[in-house]
């Protein structure tokens, strides 16, 4: 009677995990969860940037306007009172500013708004440095209104329409050299009143850009045309450049030196940083070729260039994808090589290579570093002209509008920055979307 | 004759000829068709091509050539002396050049007449005051030797374009004579214009190989300059960069070449981790909805412009880490510093990190998974020593990629990470990398002559070298892993 009694407990069992599988079971959990973590990294990240983005920006939107009437007095605006356009173009925006000084005022007084504690000069700060050129605008559109009292709809100083934003609140004003704790306590004693009101604001995204003082003027309409006209140059000089490049390379090239030459330099270029294009483009385009700076031709071409290889990639994919029973079937009746591929191959693959080109077309409209050195930086206030002269006058673009904004001193310039790139995102947005429901409408699986 | 409407005419000249090249081969067959060698399109389309293709490159070789004749020409007329006086012949030069479209401006608006402008003299009339009137700035008053090579330069300009839009337009309709008077029943129009269709596309795909030569021409040329100004030994080995326009700069490629692999080393820190383990969890655990989901999203960042990364590293990530962690901890006072560039530039490498890794991982033969399961490994076990093992090669030559795309990015690094050229451990402190100098150096009004602007070149090529090599190496990994299980 040994150990008959007294069975020796088992090493293992199948029923119980031993210690070991419970280690390696916990590593796997780990494992997971590691992997789920850096997923939700990844999403947090972009969540967090959308926030950052629209939080910021979504204000830029909207802005902020005085309403009062103004007298539009002769003896000032047009002493010689023959309403001649040209003559009274000599009274210069500080001719007008004194005017609206004393509208406002008056304004004022009449309505029985308490003015404590803020001077004339004060008073003036309050109304935009625009919007005296925008009063003078309008009278040499239209030279009968002078000597009559005109209600004007002027833009309100950035500090005013930050403290209706929520920027800028009475504790900063007391720090802030540029804006007073009374001028703000007016400002809300005029909303009370109904002179001053924030609503949307179209000049954001059709306006030009206004100087580093007047943040609340600065409008996007110049570099978005000026990234409109890029991206009709590339589309005209890439889309048939490419898809040609690719033809050739997918049907025509022999297996030789040349085409390994070719496939080399188009794989490399995808790849190069895409400062060194804006180097390709000052050196070749500007100082060689002697085309005009800041203009939408150079940056378009140097876009153009960037964007040939995606596009290349994109069409000799979807020209891949036709099988090769149509080219056969195509040659079978007689048609020429050439023929078989622009009349048969080319319009099967065509909606692959318009979702390469639209792709390809929103990574040039988000390029910036390539634009700064072709010097898109400079400021531009003056629209250019209709194309094609205007592919030669100096323009912004949209991702260097936002640079240029950032780099300014003013922080409402942080938030037209990100205003910018709201509209940004949401073209980049549109385009993909595009993309995204050609290849769903159109795409074939043979 | 303005560019577009020579252009115009030559177009037009061609659709003439189509129709009547067509015409031809038709009428030539009597009618029939069914006679001709080729489809009678191919017989107008080769009237066509013959018509505008020889006469547009004249066109563009004219337009090329015509500005570095007129400005030889023109230079021989200013003496030595106003050289010696202005210092630089190509300042002079601009501002003959500016004189002269002055002119012709004031004549187009009718401030002067046609008379007016090539009779006008220095002695009589105050030129700046003239073209300031119409809205064409000069620096300085026009002296007698400007204003004469001015005259000159729009006599040939002026002369140069009357040849070329005759020669252009004459080329054209020749073109078409030539075509057409060859246009018969038996041509061989289809195979003829089948050539010249091969050779634009061949044309077409030079362009890549073009564009490689530009870019590498423009900043060897320059680079050879700036070698001229600066010792080559003191800009790779120095390690000060204080550029300053009034000469005696010291232009070190040292501190810049730091900043950039310090930045790039975050961002791989950030972007490796957490890019590799969303591929391996992608691949191997996610369910087909998650997939759906987190899929697209991770990818969506890389559809996002480096603007936008560089406004959220300026305006969000940069002032966090200053005031959580940089200035608690004594670091640093700086919002832009190389931990908020590289963190930010890690976000950018997430999805190019996974979608690569993503896609080298489903390379790896499933017969590898079954028999590691089949041994009893765990899911855990078999990534880690079975896949990643086979997969290594490719995701090495993945994060190669990634590394040049951090070395080359631009946008986020000038919005992130500051603008100061120090040698420092310190990861909050702002520092400065090789493309923020580029665009440093070469945004503004910059003197091409000066070595502080040749050096963004030399800086350029570095970069180029730097990234083409890891470029290289990374796809020679990559091909030569893929070959493995082919």
């Amino acid at each position: 009677m040994t150990d008959a009694s007294t069975p020796v407990p088992p090493k293992s069992s199948l029923y119980a995990t031993s210690d070991r599988v419970k280690r390696r079971n916990r590593s796997e959990t780990r494992f997971r969860a590691y992997g789920f973590a850096a997923i939700t990294v990844g999403v947090l990240a972009l969540i967090l940037l959308v926030i950052s983005i629209v939080s910021n920006g979504a204000s830029a939107f909207r802005q902020t306007y005085i309403t009062i009437p103004v007298e539009l007095t002769e003896a000032r605006l047009d002493p010689a009172g023959n309403r001649d356009p040209a003559e009274m173009a000599r009274v210069t925006t500080f001719g007008y500013a004194p005017l609206l000084a004393q509208a406002l005022q008056q304004h004022l007084q009449g309505q029985g708004i308490s003015m404590e504690g803020v001077t004339p000069r004060d008073l003036m700060a309050m109304i935009s440095q625009e919007a005296p050129a925008q009063v003078r605008a309008l009278v040499l559109a239209n030279p009968e209104i002078v000597g009559q009292t005109v209600t004007m709809e002027m833009l309100a100083g950035g500090r005013i329409d930050g403290y209706f934003k929520g920027r800028v609140t009475l504790e900063s004003a007391e720090r802030d050299s540029n804006v007073s704790p009374a001028q703000l306590l007016l400002a809300e004693r005029m909303a009370e009143a109904g002179l001053i009101e924030t609503r949307f604001n179209w000049a954001f995204i059709t306006g030009p850009d206004a100087s580093d003082q007047r943040p609340e003027a600065a409008g996007l309409g110049i570099a978005i045309l000026g990234s409109f006209y890029m991206m009709i140059v590339v589309l005209v000089l890439a889309l048939p450049i490419g898809v040609a490049a690719s033809i050739y390379l997918e049907e025509f090239a022999p297996q030789n030196r040349f085409t390994d030459a070719i496939e080399v330099n188009i794989s490399n270029l995808a790849a190069v940083p895409s400062i060194v294009f804006g180097i390709l483009g000052l050196a070749i385009f500007i100082n060689f070729a002697g085309l005009p700076q800041s203009a939408p031709i150079v940056g378009g071409l140097v876009l153009t260039l960037m964007t040939l290889p995606t596009i290349i990639i994109a069409t000799r994919a979807s020209l891949r994808a036709v099988p090769p029973s149509i080219r056969d079937a195509a040659l079978g009746l007689g048609a020429s090589k050439m023929q078989s591929v622009f009349h048969h191959v080319l319009p099967l693959a065509a909606p692959g290579i318009l979702t390469g080109t639209i792709i390809g077309l929103a990574q040039a409209l988000g390029e910036t570093a390539p634009l700064l050195l072709i010097g898109m930086v400079a400021f531009v206030r003056e629209f250019p002209d209709a194309p094609p002269e205007g592919f030669f006058d100096p323009t912004s673009a949209l991702p260097v509008q936002v640079y240029n904004w950032t780099q300014r001193s003013d922080p409402a310039f942080v938030e037209r920055a990100s205003g910018a790139t709201i509209v940004l995102l949401v073209f980049l947005l549109f385009m993909n979307a595009m993309a995204v429901i050609l290849r769903r409408r159109f795409e074939r699986r043979w | 004759m303005p560019l577009i409407w020579i252009i115009l005419a030559v177009l037009a000249l061609g659709a003439a000829g189509y129709v009547l090249g067509r015409k031809r081969a038709v009428s030539s067959a009597g009618g029939d068709i069914r006679i001709l060698h080729s489809l009678p399109n191919y017989y107008g389309m080769n009237v066509f091509l013959t018509a505008v293709v020889p006469a547009l490159l004249v066109l563009v070789v004219w337009l090329l050539v015509q500005p570095t004749v007129i400005q030889r020409q023109v230079t021989q007329l200013i003496p030595d002396n106003d050289i010696m006086e202005s210092g630089e012949l190509s300042l002079i030069m601009s501002d003959v050049r500016r004189v002269a479209d002055g002119l012709d401006r004031a004549v187009e608006q009718g401030a002067l007449s046609r008379e007016e402008a090539r009779m006008i003299r220095t002695e009589f009339t105050n030129i700046r005051e003239t073209l300031a009137s119409i809205g064409v700035a000069l620096g300085d008053d026009v002296n007698a030797d400007v204003l004469a090579a001015a005259q000159r330069y729009r006599a040939l300009q002026s002369a140069g374009n009357t040849v070329m839009a005759a020669a252009v337009l004459i080329l054209a309709a020749l073109g078409l004579g030539y075509a057409y008077s060859r246009t018969h029943k038996d041509f061989r129009a289809r195979n003829t214009v089948e050539r010249a269709v091969l050779s634009i596309l061949i044309l077409a795909s030079t362009i890549a190989i073009l564009t490689t030569v530009g870019i590498v021409l423009s900043m060897v040329l320059e680079t050879r300059d700036f070698f001229h100004l600066y010792p080559a030994r003191e800009f790779f080995f120095g390690t000060e960069w204080i550029p300053s326009f009034e000469g005696g700069s010291h232009l070190g490629l040292l501190p810049l070449l730091w900043g950039t692999l310090y930045i790039t080393f975050i961002a791989l820190l950030v972007a490796v981790p957490v890019g590799l383990f969303s591929a391996i969890y992608l691949a191997e655990y996610a369910g087909r909805r998650m997939r759906g989901i987190a899929k697209p999203m991770i990818e969506v960042l890389a559809g996002i412009p480096t603007i936008v990364y560089g406004l959220f590293a300026l305006i969000t990530v940069g002032p966090m880490l200053r005031d959580y962690f940089a200035e608690p901890l004594g670091l640093g006072t700086s919002s832009s510093s190389v931990m908020t560039a590289g963190i930010v530039m890690g976000i950018m490498l997430i999805p190019f990190v996974s979608s690569l890794s993503d896609d080298i991982i489903n390379a790896v033969p499933q017969s590898l998974r079954d028999g590691s399961y089949g041994l009893g490994a765990t899911q855990s076990e078999t990534v880690k020593q079975v896949i990643l093992p086979a997969a290594l090669p490719g995701i090495v030559g993945a994060i190669l990629l990634a590394a040049s795309r951090a070395i080359g990015e631009t946008m986020i690094v000038v919005m992130g990470a500051g603008a100061a050229a120090t040698l420092s451990l310190n990861p909050f402190e702002a520092m400065t990398t090789v493309t923020v100098k580029i665009v440093g150096q070469l945004t503004g009004d910059t003197d091409f002559s000066s070595p502080e602007a040749l050096v963004a070149f030399a800086l350029g090529l570095t970069l180029f070298a730097i990234t083409l090599g890891l470029n290289i190496l990374a796809l020679y990994i990559v091909r030569k892993y893929r070959e493995q299980y082919e």
